[in-house]
């Protein structure tokens, strides 16, 4: 039932339109079915499985509007939720921002559902989670872990004929593996639509690897060092960025992307050369959502252009004031990368930090983009090339825009997961000079 | 929805940097519907359909969560109101141990039918996770209560009140902010209902009524000349309360440099002096990095306590049970075992409880049906205790829970929640201004900021949102960028002083996140303002 076909979702908003006598309604059904394991101490703590469906619907009079949602679907229940969003419509104040609903457009669809992906049983992640502590055994290590999939839709119509309808999955998996002495950490995550992609075995091989070879790490002193971020601790740090390419904050001069003397930074080269970010929803490699909320086909869009601010997303009450085309908000994020291998960016290291992944991000000044945080899972001092010894952990003040103005290398690309939102990218890992470490932490 | 899928629903960008906790949410429910609850006779019915079923196919343990979660959010930005979310979610969570193993599955499909399959679909997954089994549950024994209920003591129920009336207010402390200088103000109130009836194959049927609410806002002034933005977030704290937190008191205030609340809170009066502060805040002095004293207004400290006390005294989290999301902890048992682990300094006693009046932990039982309690953390500076739920409190040598067990919402399994965990005052009389008379070279500091320590709990880093130099026993003005780094041990043994029970306040988080998937909860951490000696801060300028 939480997953509708395309046309049971299209009737099932077509008869809830037709019970609204409000100048525009949108109808909006999103549904979900999924399970989760979690692992901690070589065993399974908690296990379960989840599905909801939820209808929303938005009515509006002149520009006032009002919403309401329900989670059950007879006749009665879509009546009364229609009912009680145009009341609250006429309740609402108005919204001198209200624009008018779009009307139809063709949506090209991303393949972001894998039939494998929604076929995962309780089954199938209880033998996941059994192959990964069986490796955690072997190394000597203690596992912690977990494994979700989520099957999906969303589909919007309205009264002026609009139409969208997707499907997608998603298996994530992350895998933190320990020595018992509590001396070595090491850590994997992995994110895909396509569940035959995901190797708990091997990701669990490299959370031991990182484990057993972070012990007994030395303390180095704080201060500005040449990194290497793989590419899971470079998607955490940058993903606070993604999240800001916004016009309006800009032109309000309440962003970094503001400028000095007024309006936003675009056409400003704010980064290094080598910088390129661009969001593609038909990427084979990370496929997302080709439409928005607000009716808009999402298509290839280029963000940071060789550092240079090409596009920041217009709602489309901005673009008006602004008299510029809408932008629409990217489903996913992508940024370009070298050639080189990790390997090949330690190799050309004379002296700096290999790290693993970062932890405990939080935004410290909104006016430069400044970020706190930790090293985590797996830090280790890099000499003439070569890896020496693992480093205690560090606490980190540094802004993404300074570090991109710093990059010294980028290797190549890969599928990463962002281990707060659990949302993928593909991040190259990257070679950063001057990146600033301010304390020590005994954390391992 | 995800918390960054709502921010995006409700328009708020990066800016809206108080908000970055958001919390999982239900379903939208239209603003007009009458706020009524279920008849407990009914919930008995579907509970005992569950319990019966779930002993049918071989569980040896059940407990059931039929909840009724209802949220109202109003968002407003200057003259506008943004949006309006009501949001109801109804359902049922089955938890049940079969071949030694957890197992837990719910629905939101309240028929006794869907109900038996999915208490089966618990005992089938508990079963399954019995193949991977080393160590079988073990329960500490709880005794059924029997029927038993249990409210919050509030005053008037923010839900009954007009939509309207608290949109109202919202726009009048826009109004005010815009008026004192300001260029921008968002402003939100957030509500929460939960209704939540708990039945166990102990015996208990236990009906319970809980009420939050939290209004805020965060004030933003440009100088587009330089290029330069402050924000100045709302002092108010999220409470465990009715309206009436939102109905000054003029005996709940504490006036001084500036205006901070204790059990009733002003918005209007907040909003003025945050639009005159932001003003000021971009003509501060930035700090000179280096080793200052502290005084730390409980409107600030409750997230330093929080971090660093709350979070490592969590028994799962030594334990390993945390270890791929949220962290360990450095509070290992042999730290506790050894009765003499020297946590802070002999003035620091920290306490956790759960019956706290006002507070957002507070309820009458938790949610594997323990009665809630009162107990020592810290004692004189001491390691003397974690807190914990029933599966893990033999661990502990504990034969009883200490009630510490918490789900977001019916479709989540419950597990071991921080309680309100609170730094107790100084046992003498000492006032905040009596404290800042012997201090040669510090920073008062009101207000959370930003927030980050590691994953074992050792090293911190925290900023506010009002910064105050101290000059040989003065306030001698405003300052801006600061940031302090510590380590907890370090930290909490620089604690040299702690006011009376006459400053003593709450704060708290309304959305603390934990666990995969990730669930919120809330709770609140009370304490006296307390000065702490010699700690690192740090500018926090840059130029990009």
């Amino acid at each position: 039932m939480a997953i509708l076909k395309q046309e049971e979702a299209k009737a099932l908003l077509q008869k809830v339109l037709s019970y609204s006598k409000a100048d525009e309604c949108e109808a909006s059904l999103r549904g979900s079915e999924g399970g989760n394991i979690r692992y901690a101490r070589n065993a399974i703590s908690t296990a379960g499985d989840i599905s909801t469906m939820s209808l929303s619907v938005t009515a509006t009079f002149g520009k006032k509007s009002g919403t309401a949602t329900i989670n059950e679907f007879d006749d009665s229940a879509l009546k009364r939720v229609v009912q009680r969003a145009e009341e609250l419509a006429r309740l609402a104040p108005e919204n001198p921002e209200y624009m008018p609903l779009r009307g139809p457009a063709e949506f090209k669809i991303a393949k972001q559902y894998i039939d494998a992906t929604a076929a995962i049983t309780p089954d199938s992640r209880a033998e996941a989670v059994a192959n990964s502590i069986a490796v955690a055994k072997e190394a000597n290590l203690e596992a912690a872990g977990y494994v979700e999939n989520t099957t999906g839709f969303n589909a919007v119509s309205n009264s002026k004929g609009l139409f969208a309808y997707e499907t997608s999955t998603d298996v994530v998996f992350t895998i933190t593996t320990r020595n018992s002495a509590g001396t070595g950490s090491g850590f994997a995550a992995r994110g895909f639509n396509d569940v035959k992609k995901l190797d708990t075995v091997s990701a669990t091989k490299i959370a031991a690897a990182k484990a057993n070879s972070s012990a007994a790490a030395k303390a180095i002193e704080p201060g500005k060092y040449t990194v290497i971020l793989e590419p899971v601790a470079a998607t955490y740090m940058l993903e606070n960025m993604f999240r800001g390419l916004d016009a309006r904050s800009a032109d309000e001069g309440r962003s970094f992307m503001s400028k000095q003397g007024g309006g936003n930074r675009l056409g400003e080269q704010l980064m290094d050369e080598k910088v390129t970010i661009y969001s593609d929803p038909f990427h084979p490699d990370l496929p997302a959502s080709t439409w928005n909320r607000e009716g808009f086909p999402l298509e290839k869009t280029k963000w940071i252009d060789k550092g240079v601010v090409k596009n920041l997303a217009y709602s489309q009450y901005w673009a008006q004031q602004k008299g510029v085309q809408p932008v629409p908000t990217p489903s996913n994020i992508i940024m370009e990368g070298g050639d080189a291998s990790l390997e090949e960016l330690i190799k050309s290291t004379e002296r700096g930090i290999l790290v693993s992944r970062l932890w405990y991000i939080r935004l410290v000044d909104a006016q430069t983009l400044l970020l706190t945080g930790l090293t985590r899972d797996g830090t280790f001092y890099i000499e003439n090339g070569v890896i020496k010894h693992p480093v205690k952990n560090f606490r980190f003040n540094e802004s993404p825009v300074i570090m991109l103005n710093n990059v010294e290398a980028l290797g190549k690309t890969e599928r990463s997961v962002s281990i707060e939102s659990y949302r993928s990218y593909l991040i190259p890992p990257m070679k950063i000079r001057d990146f600033t470490f301010t304390s020590l932490s005994d954390a391992v | 929805m995800k918390r960054r899928d709502f921010l995006q629903m409700a328009g708020m960008g990066l800016g809206a940097g108080l908000l970055a906790q958001v919390p999982l949410i239900g379903n939208a429910i239209p603003i007009e519907t009458p706020w009524y609850t279920i008849d407990v006779t009914k919930k008995k019915e579907l509970a005992d359909a569950a319990l019966n079923a779930a002993r049918s196919k071989g569980a040896t343990y059940t407990d059931v969560r039929i909840g009724r979660y209802l949220n109202q959010f109003i968002i407003t930005r200057e003259d506008k109101v943004e949006n309006i979310v009501n949001t109801e979610s109804y359902g049922i969570g089955i938890r049940v141990i079969a071949g030694g193993s957890w197992g837990f599955a719910s629905t939101d499909k309240m028929d006794k039918d869907s109900i038996a399959k999915t208490a089966a679909l618990a005992v089938a997954i508990a079963k399954e996770n019995a193949r991977l089994l080393t160590t079988p549950v073990e329960l500490a024994p709880q005794k059924g209560y029997g029927e038993v209920s249990w409210k919050a003591p509030i005053e008037r129920n923010a839900f009954d009140v007009p939509v309207k009336e608290k949109a109202d207010l919202l726009l009048s402390v826009n109004d005010a902010a815009l008026k004192g200088g300001a260029n921008y103000i968002g402003s939100y109130m957030f509500l929460v209902n939960e209704q939540k009836y708990f039945a166990s194959s102990d015996g208990s049927y236990i009906d319970q009524d809980i009420h939050r609410i939290w209004p805020t806002f965060q004030i933003t002034k440009i100088d587009a000349a330089t290029g330069k933005f402050e924000t100045r977030n709302a002092l108010s704290a999220p409470r465990g309360m009715g309206y009436e937190y939102l109905m000054p008191r003029e005996s709940d205030k504490i006036k001084g440099v500036t205006t901070l609340y204790r059990n009733r809170y002003d918005m209007l009066e907040d909003a003025r002096q945050g639009a005159a502060q932001v003003g000021e805040k971009m003509k501060a002095k930035s700090v000179e990095p280096g080793k200052y004293d502290l005084i730390l207004d409980p409107s600030h400290l409750w997230l330093t306590i929080h971090e660093s006390v709350g979070h490592p005294t969590e028994l799962d989290r030594v334990l390993g049970y945390e270890a791929n999301f949220a962290g360990t902890s450095f509070l290992t048992l042999d730290k506790w075992q050894s009765k003499n682990f020297n946590f802070g300094s002999p003035l620091v006693n920290i306490v956790a409880d759960k019956t706290q009046p006002g507070s957002l932990g507070a309820v009458g039982y938790d949610d594997e049906g323990v009665g809630t309690q009162k107990w020592d953390l810290i004692k004189n500076g001491v390691l003397v205790n974690y807190q914990t739920i029933r599966d893990q409190a033999h661990i502990i040598g504990l034969n009883h829970s200490q009630g510490c067990c918490y789900a977001q919402g019916w479709g989540d399994v419950q597990f071991q929640r921080m309680p309100n965990v609170s730094l107790q005052p100084g046992a003498g009389k000492l006032s905040p201004a009596e404290m800042i008379k012997n201090v040669e070279k510090g920073i008062f500091i009101a207000g959370d900021g930003s927030f980050s320590i590691d994953q074992q709990r050792y090293n911190f880093q925290f900023g506010g949102q009002l910064y105050y130099e101290i000059k040989n026993g003065q306030i001698v003005g405003m300052l801006k960028d600061v940031a302090y780094q510590s380590n907890t041990q370090e930290f909490w043994n620089s604690c040299k002083a702690i006011a009376d029970e006459s400053d003593y306040r709450l704060g708290g988080s309304f959305f603390d996140g934990k666990g995969q998937p990730s669930q919120s909860s809330a709770v609140s951490h009370g304490s006296s303002t307390a000065r702490f000696n010699g700690v690192n801060v740090i500018n926090t300028a840059r130029k990009i």
